[in-house]
């Protein structure tokens, strides 16, 4: 490998995880709103409102922050994907 | 046929099936001991995780704990389900792409430490034993319970089986029974979900039930009658907590980040054959989770409901038959206080009746009128949570043992196949210490097992975080970190659970964080201490950072094995 593409790569690598570190932010701050803010921190607030016959705080501390996290798993498991690509580090 | 021997059938073909599969998938070397091959399918994979993470307490404990808890009761439905994210975005594919066999083989060379490994070791063993003898002790209750055979001979037949196919098969054995162990497992727990909804609300889906009109034409919501019915009896309404929010916020990330650095979780994602494949593998493991952990929250509702309604004021004459037939194993009891003859329930010292919270999914399928299959179905589904959990702990205990502690540190010298011998007894000599754990718990068994999750989100968690995101953190700020968050978490706990359990309430905890939620408090300190040490010691060398480097970027990656 030529020390041209050498840097490249190692520049590639450096987008690549800035790239990773910003959509981890992002997921993460959905997984906090969810669980934490939604289901423990605003819960008494948003159980003033119904949602499908549940007080609505109530509904994402037992079951609504659930399904976001599942939600959560798959779709950065998607968006990596397509970054990888895009910074040339993916594995095939 | 008789409900008991239905049960017997159930109970020895589900047996039968996981000796069988054990038989047919023998390790033949360390790769296959430690991580099944390498070569699992995500799917497989992530019903195999569903299994080994839901244990005895999940399938039996966690609908009963929650109806008595109400919302509280949230705290195990987030921080048991949360973790799962941090886990697929933070640790499971590094972790892969790292491709060694065990959590500490990664502290090890990530911390270039030979104690980083062992200090690895020890928590790991530490986290996981606790947690083990919880394990078999739910085995032996499991065939008590429905076999009318005692504990002691429950816990022997449990071994037994896990003694096949975890010594035999190690990894790759324990991932195909663990399939089998889910879809048994998944199975018992839904179909008595599905006729109690049908029973109380006439949805078949208990999570749409959960939120429907209760069927006895009041007009009223589940939840809504199940406040009220609460509140007359002088509990506290069911959708409203009486914790405080520090601690539930606390209780609640103590248990996630302790999901996230349990080893027998972390190390199931070793076994995928590519970094992506780890990361969807977290997805469907958590999906197959969600099953569950959405319709316990139903089911303990329902219960509950139903419980008050069948046996509050109603004379003990005309008592359901599932009273009376429960009543002999101590779970359910009816003391006539007044003498009137009539169960009065409620929150006072008047109350007469006592429930264990066990009852709410034992008893669940007499509860609705189901047939003896049914009952025999959830026993062989309560086996089969306990049995996953214990063989997917005492894999990572006994090659903690065979590979961190013998080859890595005291007899490099030895050869791949004396290796796998060593792992055979490591995990042979394990299964008989968790039996005997199960047949003679030490008293602080019970109150342990809920905090390894805090132990571990205060010493593994950060250790393996910061590896990976951090290249500046060196062995000194490892060591300093897992050191200060499990002696700083330990002796919390110690302190209030044993030494002085007359202060254990609000007015003395730090901060009015209970010892359930402590281990968020240690994990902070581990972070703190291990960023503050790296500040004044050298950086970790050259050859690290490169190694941290080459973890977060997927290409390159091979099936996990010695270099």
């Amino acid at each position: 490998m030529t020390d041209k593409k050498n840097n490249m790569s190692a520049q590639n690598a450096k987008d690549y995880w800035q790239a990773n570190l910003r959509l981890l932010a992002k997921l993460l701050i959905i997984w906090f709103a969810v669980s934490f803010g939604c289901g423990i921190l605003l819960v008494d607030w948003l159980d003033q409102f119904s949602f499908f016959g549940f007080k609505l705080g109530f509904w994402f501390a037992q079951q609504g922050a659930i399904y976001v996290f599942v939600a959560l798993i798959f779709v950065y498991a998607w968006r990596i994907q397509i970054i990888e690509r895009q910074y040339g580090v993916s594995e095939d | 046929m008789s409900t008991q021997l239905l049960t017997y059938l159930f109970v020895g073909l589900s047996f039968a099936l996981y000796i069988g599969i054990a038989i047919w998938s023998r390790a033949g070397s360390t790769r296959d001991f430690y991580v099944a091959g390498g070569g699992v399918n995500p799917v497989v994979n992530g019903m195999a995780t569903a299994a080994d993470w839901m244990s005895a307490a999940s399938f039996i404990s966690m609908a009963g704990i929650i109806s008595f808890m109400g919302r509280d009761g949230s705290v195990y439905l987030l921080g048991w389900t949360g973790g799962y994210v941090l886990l697929a975005l933070l640790l499971a594919p590094y972790l892969r792409k790292f491709g060694r066999f065990t959590v500490p083989d990664f502290i090890g060379e990530r911390y270039y430490s030979k104690v980083a490994r062992v200090v690895a070791v020890v928590c790991l063993i530490f986290v996981s034993f606790t947690y083990v003898a919880g394990q078999m002790r739910g085995v032996g209750i499991v065939f008590s319970r429905f076999l009318e055979v005692d504990v002691t001979t429950g816990v022997i037949i449990g071994m037994a089986v896990v003694f096949m196919y975890a010594v035999l098969g190690g990894m790759k054995g324990i991932t195909y029974t663990q399939v089998a162990q889910y879809c048994v497992l998944i199975f018992a727990y839904m179909v008595p979900a599905i006729f109690i909804s049908i029973m109380i609300t006439g949805n078949p889906i208990p999570q749409l039930g959960f939120g429907s009109e209760v069927a006895d034409g009041s007009g009223l919501s589940v939840l809504e009658k199940l406040d009220g019915v609460s509140k007359d009896l002088g509990f506290s309404a069911y959708t409203e907590g009486s914790k405080s929010t520090i601690d539930v916020f606390a209780i609640t990330a103590a248990l996630m980040f302790g999901t996230a650095g349990l080893p027998h979780v972390l190390v199931r994602f070793f076994t995928v054959p590519k970094v992506s494949d780890a990361r969807k593998s977290a997805g469907y493991a958590l999906a197959f989770i969600a099953i569950l952990y959405t319709t316990a929250p139903a089911v303990a509702s329902f219960a509950r409901l139903n419980l008050v309604d069948t046996v509050h004021n109603t004379s003990y004459e005309q008592a359901p038959q599932w009273f009376s037939n429960w009543e002999s194993t101590g779970l359910v009891g009816w003391e006539d206080k007044n003498n009137d003859g009539v169960m009065q329930y409620s929150a006072g010292t008047d109350n007469e009746v006592k429930i264990d919270r066990d009852i709410m999914v034992l008893a669940n399928p007499e509860i609705a009128n189901l047939p003896g299959w049914v009952i025999a179905l959830v026993a062989a589904g309560g086996v089969a949570a306990a049995l996953s959990t214990a063989a997917g702990l005492l894999l990572v205990i006994s090659s903690s043992i065979s590979h961190d502690l013998l080859k890595q540190t005291l007899m490099p010298k030895i050869t791949e196949k004396q290796e796998l011998l060593f792992a055979r007894m490591a995990a042979a000599v394990a299964v008989c210490i968790a039996g005997l754990f199960g047949i003679y718990p030490p008293a602080f068994v019970a109150q342990v097992v809920a905090f390894a999750f805090g132990l571990a989100a205060a010493s593994l968690f950060p250790a393996i975080v910061l590896g990976i995101f951090s290249k500046r953190i060196n062995k000194e700020g490892a060591i300093a970190g897992m050191l200060m968050g499990l002696i700083f978490t330990f002796t919390y706990i110690v302190y209030f659970k044993f030494a002085a359990p007359e202060l254990n309430n609000a007015d003395y905890w730090l901060l009015g964080i209970s010892p359930e939620g402590i281990g968020l408090v240690g994990m902070l300190l581990n972070f703190a201490a291990a960023f503050t040490v790296s500040r004044f010691t050298a950086p970790p060398p050259k050859q690290v950072q490169d190694l941290v480097e080459d973890i977060r970027i997927p290409s390159g990656a091979s099936a996990a094995s010695y270099h």
